[in-house]
């Protein structure tokens, strides 16, 4: 082995460790989530046939079908990548639903295909929390107050509704997702999906009420895309 | 033995009459314009059946006193006539008894059911479902729009279906979780099943009418008395007909139409 040859294998490997040792930063899609039109009206929510509940407001809490935020910004919708990047192992913390004020928080839950979900009653009154989905096996199940978190999980990457079979206001929506680059919009309607290695994306936006739109998205390195959706609201 | 058995027989049918002589357990105070034809039945039926019994334990309880520990010597006397003649008399009694209470209580069925509502009565429709009562007024046109059981979502508070965009007689209707009513204003339920069978019980007001689904029922009253009353499911409906239940509010005519106001703007 020549001298040069040995300078060359040094060079290469030297190169090569720089590289690897970059880690997966990779690039960033954000953008907001906005509206146009005339939303629906929020109605508020009489729970006098439930004074347990009832009595924990001052004033009846408000619908959440759909929920608005400054500058005509959409809150709890689901933005993930939905094509363009492989499944994810299941997290080993659990996602966390929680019943109180005979409400159900968060409205929106994002977790993924397999990761424990705990559902836990915080109320003096019973519940009977009722997802429906139609590619998950569906099921119910009864929650005295005082009992121990419900444990379940889903298989299939779904938007799955959820209703409480006792109090007919309560209703949630279940987002089980295939990959881990997933966020929920908050007041602002902005989102963030960090660490996509270079590729082709589908990055996708839904909300219950005005379901879903997607756009492609291309990242080649570090830098942030940014993407926008703007829904149309619907005033009935 | 038998004629220790036959004072204990008497003991219980005294001990058991005394509340119901008593009024012990009053029902609670009528608050209705025709609760007290119920009310009057109930004390007619009470009083004829508590005869009976009465008058039946007693024979009872002498019979055994008399007869128990007999010897073969003494003979048993049967009812004059023999076995069909007995058969023949219960069925007398006991037959013109039910029918005379039969008889005497329909003006009471009648008042409710029967007779048409006036043509100023209030009408409410009342929807019951797992496991919620709720309430309809028809708003300022007077008319309740459509049904479309497809569009109802109880997540977003569309318990009705109603279909305010297309509908115009939806527009104005007022879907409420409690119902109110002016106190002596004639109302004129309207009610329907969504699901399952429900029943609609107010104590106080002498109300209580089973929901059988796709079976639409009306039935008219006179609320005499303000105050919040509960209302309740008393038709097994399922897991949550425990917790089935809404609140009745009978308010003045001025109270009622500011709560009506208010409801309005919820909608």
């Amino acid at each position: 082995m020549s001298m040069k040859h040995v300078i060359m294998a040094g060079l290469v490997t030297l190169t090569a460790s720089a590289v690897a040792l970059a880690g997966p930063a990779g690039g960033t899609v954000s953008g907001k989530v906005t509206y146009e039109g005339t939303p629906a009206k929020m109605k508020s929510i009489d729970m006098s046939k439930e004074p347990s509940c009832a009595k924990m407001y001052t004033t009846p809490p408000l619908v959440e079908t759909v929920v608005t935020g400054s500058g005509n910004s959409l809150q709890d919708v689901v933005v993930y990548i939905s094509a363009g990047i492989p499944d994810d192992a299941a997290p080993s913390n659990a996602a966390v639903f929680t019943q109180k004020g005979c409400r159900y928080i968060p409205h929106v839950l994002a977790f993924q295909v397999n990761q424990e979900i705990k559902i836990v009653n915080e109320d003096q009154t019973s519940h009977n929390i009722h997802p429906l989905p139609k590619l998950n096996r569906e099921w119910n199940k009864s929650q005295p107050p005082g009992t121990p978190p419900i444990s379940e999980k889903y298989d299939k990457a779904e938007f799955i509704p959820v209703k409480c079979n006792v109090h007919p206001w309560m209703h949630g929506n279940f987002a089980v997702m295939k990959n881990s680059h997933y966020t929920i919009t908050g007041d602002g309607g902005a989102f963030s999906l960090a660490n996509l290695p270079p590729g082709k994306y589908t990055v996708t936006a839904w909300q219950e009420s005005y379901g879903d739109q997607s756009q492609e998205v291309t990242i080649s390195g570090s830098e942030t895309k940014t993407v926008n959706f703007v829904f149309k609201a619907k005033p009935y | 033995m038998g004629k220790f058995f036959a004072i204990t027989i008497l003991v219980i049918a005294i001990l058991s009459a005394i509340p119901i002589v008593m009024h012990t357990w009053e029902a609670p105070a009528d608050i209705s314009t025709h609760g007290h034809l119920i009310d009057e039945q109930m004390s007619e039926t009470m009083a004829e059946a508590g005869i009976s019994f009465l008058a039946a334990q007693l024979l009872l309880a002498f019979f055994i006193w008399q007869f128990s520990n007999r010897g073969t010597e003494t003979k048993l006397k049967s009812f004059p006539g023999g076995a069909k003649a007995l058969v023949i008399a219960a069925l007398l009694v006991v037959g013109v008894e039910v029918l005379a209470l039969g008889v005497f209580g329909v003006k009471a069925w009648a008042d409710v059911y029967l007779t048409p509502p006036s043509a100023s009565a209030m009408p409410i429709q009342v929807q019951a479902g797992q496991f919620a009562f709720y309430f309809r007024y028809p708003g300022p046109d007077g008319k309740f729009g459509p049904i479309h059981p497809e569009r109802i979502n109880e997540g977003s508070q569309e318990f009705f279906g109603l279909d305010k965009e297309h509908d115009v007689e939806s527009r104005d209707d007022i879907v409420t979780a409690e119902m109110a009513v002016p106190v002596n204003k004639e109302i004129h339920l309207l009610m329907h099943a969504k699901d399952v069978g429900h029943s609609f019980f107010v104590r106080e007001l002498r109300v209580q009418q089973d929901f059988v689904p796709g079976l639409d029922v009306s039935l008219h009253f006179t609320a005499t008395k303000t105050g919040r009353y509960e209302i309740v499911c008393t038709q097994l409906c399922g897991l949550g007909h425990y917790n089935m239940k809404a609140y009745l509010e009978v308010l003045s005519n001025d109270d009622f139409n500011e709560w009506l106001k208010k409801q309005a703007a919820n909608q």
